[in-house]
């Protein structure tokens, strides 16, 4: 099979059973935790020059037919049930991408029938979506079906930032979806931003923040443009046709984030996320508090009580897993104590309410972390560990200092 | 290509036993030429011709023995091997031949080589001509009133001008061009023509078969498994196994394990008489008690003079080596003393460096030298190491009188500073004439002083310069062949010292001077040292968490001045989805690296970024090959 590799590697692992089972100290996790289901759609019309997701355009898809999706995703659910023991209550469920509103409701809906009977009654459902790609009807659609939370990739507002990022929208499609997902009855709506860009200005990033929040969103997600190996954006900067992004501006973009969503009521919850309030993203949270969820889907990454698993890439190699009766998964790791703790670290100090001080071990020492103005004093006084602005911006260094 | 079959040419059964060889018959010599003139593989015809090594056991550069050689295609040690050869008169006879190394950090291999024989095969590309060290090893032959034999190599080439180069020849040693032999050590023409002349020419060794026992120490190799190997040159009377010896230096005595000669692997022998060379095992576990140069007799019958010995090779080129994990530095001086028992050149000394911390400042005889030791401490010792950039000696006189010795230029003091004397070297360079004026701008901008220039022949000429070792030692090999299209060679040696106008720069990192990085250098080179290593090291250090300026320094005065400003921003604000497992492989990575940093004050330095800054800027020894 040949294609054109510009999605990650999957990390190194070991060899899962081909059957899926997990180990008993696993699925004890099943019963206390949190669970979610993460569905993958690999499919995107174009691919932006900048992204290294794993997803694959028509052409790249070697034998795998996205009309295939619905039945072999509901495939790998059924394994789930069975390797878990039966479902547990599902909390959420987010479809990712790629491009997930490049399939039908329809689609969605097959898959949903088989594991309707498990959702919690408050279950969040979000959708992945490209603003060029939906209409009203699919809209109106999806949240018929249950699809109950929305998230743009909007990027920018600036028509020179989503050409460079090699986008196939143009700043007002992204008005017009979101209104139009509104006006069909979506509450939850979010937009995923990128800043940093090189040759975006200032204005411009004040720009997509004042377009963004003036839509009736209420949850927004940004990024720091990152320059990911083997893409074609790397290219480009590799033989010197664009800037390489600069970090100092990244910074400087994030502090003006801050301050503007904050004087409209979007605070942060995690380091890249700000929603007004009751509107962070349920599902996100779980990946961050370690909880339990089932990636399905080529790729798709899973968790449950301490093991994490991945499935093989490409949609096809998936595909003939399943349909052999096999698991889908590529590779596992079963995670020490000690990577327990240094990934509770690292990812509850992403998060606003921060990590327990009780939590580190008596000799971490925060006196430098706190002289650097990294860390809430306020919060530290009542025992919690919570990143100031400027410390968010270091957060990887801080976690390594703690973690040293 | 048509190879002319190789016949041996040898009676065994009646070749004279080693102890048992008349000095009439006896033959020894050394190939001298310079570096890839194709000695070793000449030597590798003789082994074949000689019927010493069989054909299917050939291989190319066979007295190349160690991987390093190999693998860089050079000779660092000289070899000797015995060989029998039935002369052009029908009369059995025994050479004893000894391939040597080229390049211009073993000369003093050559050196001792030649002590041990009565003649020097002088080889000569025939594509090439006459180079540097051609020069060099000709006049060390000449020093140690040796009979040459002049062979053009390489005739098989098409590019060979052996006409011209045999009049090039012949006007340096004096001889008449019909003289030069020519030979090709690749296919073999010529060769027992050569080892006719060597009988013919060479004369026999003129010792004392009936005086006490005298034999020269030329090598001392030790061997994991039979210890101490001494090659010796057996002058007067003769040595028998199991007597008891006596090295006359230090007065000490052994019992003869063994007693052999090479041909080409060890053989053993009842005994070595004069005018022989081979091989003494005694037992003993340091190659101190069997000292280069020493003079071996018997306990019960003693000479009363020793042979002359050798001037010890003295260290020219010093440089810190670091154990890139402070716990590695035990097992880096168990490796030094290990490789010091066969390489007598090596110097160490511990010294501790406040940027890197424990590890020793090293003597090498060159740059080559020291790659190859850095290279066999992580090839066969597996230490991960941080050298120095590598400088010469210094002598400092002291307003008040005193006087240091520095080979670390952070000990060069700061204080009240008279003369500074540095090494010079006399330096010879042989070029095509046409770049001449390339060479004299180069020697000039290194503080040359032109000696002398002659033509070897209408259009190839040796320039003669007196230079301080610290300006050619290091990249100037480089600039050298980049300014002549690679065709000129360049061999030096050792002069005197001169004082010059010295100063040392040192590198401030937020303040803190940094040991490592300190240099002493030409007044009139300071500023450019300083403002080019300020640079790099801006690109080299990551951003901290505060600014950081670079200073370069003499004294206190700065001379040059770089920032790293503080860093912002040390995220990854980017989606990840469930991939929870990268994120984690990246802190990982990230704590590793941090693990990995060395502490400069208050400044983390990257252990890359120190190897980057002290690599040698552009002159690395394995292209070195002058
Ligand atoms: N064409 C040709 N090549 C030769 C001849 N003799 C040697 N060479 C080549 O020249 C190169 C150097 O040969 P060596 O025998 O290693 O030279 P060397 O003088 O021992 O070199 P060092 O020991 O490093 O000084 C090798 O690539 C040989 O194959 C010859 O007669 N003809
Ligand atoms: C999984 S993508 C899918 C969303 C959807 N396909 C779209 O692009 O509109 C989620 C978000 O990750 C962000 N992203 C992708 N590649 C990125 C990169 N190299 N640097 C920063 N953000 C990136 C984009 O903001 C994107 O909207
Ligand atoms: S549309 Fe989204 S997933 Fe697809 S290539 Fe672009 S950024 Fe990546
Ligand atoms: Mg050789």
């Amino acid at each position: 099979m040949v294609f054109t590799l510009r999605v990650p590697k999957q990390p190194d692992g070991v060899k899962p059973p081909l059957t899926g089972e997990l180990p008993a100290t696993a699925l004890q996790s099943l019963a206390s935790k949190t669970f979610g289901l993460y569905l993958h759609v690999p499919f995107c019309a174009k691919r932006c020059g900048y992204c290294d997701f794993n997803t694959y355009t028509a052409t790249e898809l070697g034998g795998f037919s996205q009309s295939d999706w619905s039945a072999q995703i509901t495939t790998e659910l059924q394994l789930a049930k069975k390797v878990l023991g039966g479902f547990p209550t599902i909390q959420t469920i987010f479809i990712g991408g790629g491009t997930p509103s490049l399939l039908p409701a329809a689609d969605f809906e097959k898959v949903f029938r088989n594991i309707s009977n498990h959702f919690a009654a408050d279950i969040e459902i979000t959708i992945e979506a490209n603003p060029d790609s939906v209409t009203k009807s699919s809209l109106a659609q999806y949240l018929d079906i249950g699809i109950n939370r929305i998230s743009f990739g909007m990027q920018s507002s600036a028509s020179k930032v989503l050409q460079l990022l090699d986008r196939t929208h143009n700043p007002s499609a992204v008005s017009s979806a979101v209104l139009t997902a509104a006006e069909v009855g979506f509450r939850d709506i979010s937009l995923d931003l990128i800043y940093g860009t090189p040759g975006e200005l200032d204005q411009d990033w004040l720009d997509s923040l004042t377009t963004a929040t003036a839509l009736p969103i209420n949850h927004i997600s940004a990024y720091a443009l990152i320059v990911e190996a083997g893409t074609k954006f790397a290219n480009q900067v590799n033989r010197g046709e664009i800037p390489m992004p600069d970090d100092d501006i990244a910074a400087a973009r994030y502090l003006q984030a801050e301050e503007f969503l904050n004087q409209r009521n979007f605070h942060w919850y995690e380091i890249s996320n700000w929603g007004v309030a009751g509107a962070a993203c349920r599902h996100n949270q779980l990946y961050w508090d370690s909880a339990n969820w089932w990636g399905a889907g080529a790729g798709a990454h899973s968790h449950i009580g301490g093991l994490r698993w991945w499935n093989e890439r490409h949609p096809a190699t998936w595909a003939q897993l399943l349909t052999a009766g096999h698991s889908p998964a590529a590779g596992q790791e079963l995670l020490s104590t000690a990577q327990q703790f240094d990934e509770q670290v690292m990812l509850g100090i992403r998060q606003r309410k921060g990590l327990p001080v009780s939590l580190l071990p008596a000799a971490t020492d925060l006196a430098e972390l706190q002289a650097a103005g990294w860390i809430e004093p306020s919060a530290l006084a009542q025992g919690q560990l919570v990143l100031t602005t400027a410390g968010r911006l270091m957060a990887d260094r801080v976690t390594a200092e703690i973690l040293r | 290509m048509y190879l002319k079959p190789i016949h041996a040419n040898i009676r065994p059964v009646t070749n004279p036993k080693p102890g048992a060889t008349k000095q009439a018959v006896l033959r020894n010599f050394s190939i001298i030429a310079h570096i890839d003139h194709g000695k070793s593989t000449l030597a590798d015809r003789m082994l074949q011709l000689t019927g010493v090594v069989e054909a299917r056991q050939m291989r190319e550069q066979y007295l190349d023995r160690m991987d390093i050689e190999r693998e860089r295609g050079i000779t660092i040690k000289s070899q000797a091997v015995r060989l029998p050869w039935v002369g052009r008169d029908g009369v059995d006879y025994v050479l004893n031949m000894i391939d040597t190394p080229g390049h211009v950090d073993f000369t003093y291999e050559v050196s001792r080589s030649l002590a041990a024989c009565e003649g020097a095969v002088l080889l000569v590309d025939a594509a090439q001509g006459i180079e540097a060290q051609t020069l060099a090893n000709l006049y060390l032959a000449l020093a140690n009133d040796m009979q040459i034999i002049p062979v053009l190599n390489k005739i098989d080439l098409p590019s060979a001008q052996p006409e011209k180069y045999a009049q090039e020849i012949a006007k340096i040693i004096g001889c008449d061009p019909a003289d030069v032999l020519r030979v090709s050590a690749k296919t073999g023409e010529g060769v027992a023509d050569l080892l006719h002349s060597i009988v013919e020419l060479v004369p026999a060794p003129k010792g004392d078969p009936d005086a006490p026992a005298r034999a020269l120490i030329f090598d001392s190799v030790y061997d994991i498994y039979r210890g101490v190997v001494t090659y010796v040159r057996v002058v007067d009377g003769a040595i028998k196994s199991r007597e008891r010896i006596l090295m006359m230096s230090t007065h000490e005595a052994h019992e003869l394990l063994e007693v052999g000669v090479i041909s080409p692997e060890p053989t053993v022998a009842e005994g070595l008489v004069a005018g022989e060379v081979g091989y003494l095992i005694t037992g003993v576990k340091d190659v101190r008690q069997s000292k280069v140069g020493d003079t071996v007799t018997l306990l019960n019958k003693p000479a009363t003079h020793s042979l002359g010995g050798y001037q010890e090779p003295k260290p020219m080129v010093f440089s810190g080596l670091y154990p890139m994990d402070g716990s590695d530095y035990p097992a880096l001086r168990d490796a030094l003393d290990r490789l010091k028992l066969n390489d007598a050149a090596l110097g160490y000394e511990p010294e501790t460096s406040a940027a890197l911390g424990f590890g020793f400042r090293c003597g090498f005889l060159g740059l080559l030298h020291l790659e190859i030791v850095r290279e066999r401490l992580s090839r066969e010792f597996n230490l991960d190491l941080i050298s120095t950039a590598p400088n010469v000696i210094y002598r400092v006189q002291m307003d008040d009188g005193s006087e240091l010795i520095v080979t670390n230029p952070s000990e060069y003091p700061n204080g009240k500073v008279g003369l500074v004397f540095e090494p010079m070297v006399r330096a010879t360079v042989i070029s095509p004439s046409e770049f001449i004026g390339a060479i004299m701008e180069l020697c000039q901008s290194r503080r040359g002083n032109l000696l002398g220039m002659d033509y070897l022949s209408e259009d190839r000429v040796e320039m003669r310069y007196e230079l301080p070792l610290a300006e050619i030692a290091f990249d100037f090999f480089d600039s050298l062949k980049s300014r002549t299209r690679g065709y000129a060679s360049l061999d030096y040696e050792f002069t005197t010292e001169k004082s010059a106008d010295l100063v040392k720069v040192d590198i401030l990192l937020h303040g803190e001077p940094v040991d490592a990085f300190s240099a002493i250098v030409h007044k009139d080179k300071a500023y450019a040292y300083g403002v080019q290593m300020a640079s790099k090291l801006r690109e080299l250090i990551p951003r901290q968490q505060f600014e950081v300026p670079i200073q370069a320094a003499i004294g206190a005065r700065i001379i040059a001045r770089e920032t790293i400003r503080a860093i912002r921003k040390d995220v990854l604000a980017k989606c990840y989805g469930g991939d929870i497992t990268r994120k984690r492989k990246l802190l990982e990575k990230q704590k590793e690296g941090k693990k990995r940093m060395k502490m400069v004050g208050r400044v983390e330095v990257p252990q890359e970024a120190f190897i980057a800054a002290l690599a040698t800027s552009n002159g690395d020894a394995k292209t070195a090959k002058n």
